[in-house]
């Protein structure tokens, strides 16, 4: 699903973000990245995502090549891709359905599949209560689960998650995790950015570790090591 | 379609005061725009008027006979410069000099022979008013045999020919300055509307929306504004003309306002500079992001 081959990413100012990096995510399953701030984690989401480009090695996302796609064909790439934020990138003036079906909407759905699809993500979320409500009214978890709707709607194979529990608290981040283990369990791949080691820990979960741009440590190397 | 028309509106009605801001900043540069083409028009219509009086006036031999005029008038009327053509006879000269020339008029009384010409008086159509096709119809006038001389006022021509030459580049310059700047302002209140809506289109393209459909109701929205800002500009142009008129229209009676064909131009005008706008602003945006 995600195929990083001694990927290194050098910014314009020389700034090294990446040096060496090799990891195989395969279809359905789940990895944590992480790591300490400017560790790399940011720059490898934005890599699968095609925000940034590899400046050597080959990224492969869903049969895609990020160093050789073209402007045109990235739309098709993020079709195939939810992303979440520890932010959550609501749009405050838009009710939680409105915000879920604007991704519908701008990618082209017909108009009338649209409402149905977005009231089933937002019951798989939890939320069907609260369709009508802004972001304004609702609480940071919920808010995050809003942007999970929104990331999951198009049905992507790959779900990214930029520390999405980094806003919320305990309880909170708990049960947005447990719904992105949920949404894993039904066939999605996730890629976790997070600080949360604790949270690393008590999963079984695959662990993709960065220090300094450089991939230290992949829990699944070990076991097959071991 | 409908989802397009949708966002624009909404982008109208959640944001009034941005809005607003950048219809009345279309307006405004229209305005002062529209203001300047008023005055040209009025201007060049006024230069127009003076030219109305380019006439080319042939003067006849005496004795010429009447069959031998009125063929040439048939003649010079048929010439393709030419708009009307009147026969002034010896007498008409006189009466003509009499009422008009009032301090001769004694003078006049006394005289026992008509010293005055009869003539030809040639009036151009309006295309043709210049120092040259003036000389040109002036020159084929002295080849017939009864004309004594040939008269046009070639200097006063000429100074007008300049003035109109001189008033249509300065027109051009002026105009196309305040058309750049009118589309300066109105590019700089549609970046500010990209800036506003950044985080909408960062979502848009993280969810895999194409550039042609994150442009779509920019673009439109930008022709909406170009269009409420061109009317508006019309309306204050209809005011300020009003205005005008009812302090000055008494000095200054021929004054006119913009016809349908140039009211639709400036509102067109502002519907392109708003499509236009936005979509090199939200393109170049895109490219930035």
């Amino acid at each position: 699903m995600i195929k990083f081959a001694d990927v290194s990413k050098v910014y314009g100012n020389g700034a090294r973000a990446l040096q060496h990096v090799s990891f195989h995510l395969q279809r359905g399953q789940f990895a944590f990245l992480t790591g300490h701030s400017g560790a790399g984690k940011s720059t490898v989401l934005s890599l699968v995502s095609a925000h940034e480009r590899p400046s050597s090695g080959d990224v492969r996302v869903a049969g895609l090549h990020i160093g050789h796609l073209k402007s045109r064909d990235i739309p098709r790439l993020r079709r195939r891709l939810g992303v979440v934020f520890q932010d959550f990138r609501l749009l405050e003036y838009r009710t939680a359905e409105e915000n879920v079906a604007f991704a519908l909407e701008v990618t082209g759905a017909r108009p009338n599949v649209i409402p149905g699809k977005t009231m089933r993500v937002l019951t798989k979320v939890g939320l069907a209560s609260k369709a009508r409500a802004y972001p304004g009214e609702m609480s940071g978890g919920e808010q995050q689960r809003v942007a999970i709707a929104r990331a999951l709607v198009n049905d992507p194979p790959i779900l990214l998650a930029d520390e999405p529990t980094g806003n919320l608290d305990e309880r909170a981040a708990r049960s947005i995790f447990q719904l992105l283990r949920d949404i894993n369990a039904g066939g999605t791949s996730v890629l976790m950015a997070t600080h949360n080691l604790e949270l690393v820990r008590s999963t079984g979960y695959r662990n993709l570790e960065l220090k300094q741009g450089e991939l230290v440590f992949d829990s699944a190397e070990e076991t097959s090591a071991a | 379609m409908r989802l397009l028309a949708r966002e624009a509106v909404r982008s109208f009605r959640r944001t009034p005061v941005l809005s607003a801001l950048s219809v009345a900043a279309i307006a405004f540069s229209l305005f002062t725009t529209g203001l300047y083409g008023l005055v040209s028009l009025n201007f060049r219509q006024a230069l127009e008027g003076l030219a109305e009086r380019v006439e080319v006036v042939a003067f006849l031999l005496r004795g010429t006979p009447a069959e031998s005029i009125t063929l040439a008038a048939q003649d010079v009327a048929a010439f393709p410069e030419v708009l009307s053509v009147d026969f002034v006879s010896e007498d008409a000269a006189l009466e003509r000099a009499r009422n008009e020339l009032v301090e001769f008029r004694e003078a006049y009384e006394e005289l026992q022979v008509n010293p005055l010409p009869a003539s030809l008086e040639i009036s151009l159509k309006p295309e043709f008013r210049s120092a040259e096709n003036a000389r040109a119809v002036a020159d084929r006038l002295a080849g017939f045999p009864f004309v004594d001389d040939v008269r046009y006022g070639r200097e006063w021509v000429e100074r007008l020919d300049h003035l109109r030459s001189l008033a249509r580049a300065v027109q051009l310059i002026i105009g196309l300055a305040f058309a750049v700047v009118a589309i300066a302002i109105i590019g700089v209140t549609i970046r500010i509307s990209v800036f506003q809506r950044a985080k909408e289109i960062a979502i848009m393209r993280l969810v895999g929306a194409t550039n042609g459909f994150i442009r779509g109701p920019f673009v439109l929205e930008g022709g909406l504004k170009g269009v409420v800002g061109g009317v508006v500009a019309l309306i204050f142009c209809r005011v300020a003309y009003g205005v005008f008129r009812a302090s000055l229209g008494e000095q200054l009676p021929d004054l006119r306002f913009f016809e349908t064909g140039d009211m639709m131009l400036i509102v067109l005008f502002g519907t392109l500079i708003g499509l236009f706008g936005s979509l090199v602003s939200v393109g170049r945006h895109l490219r930035q992001v």
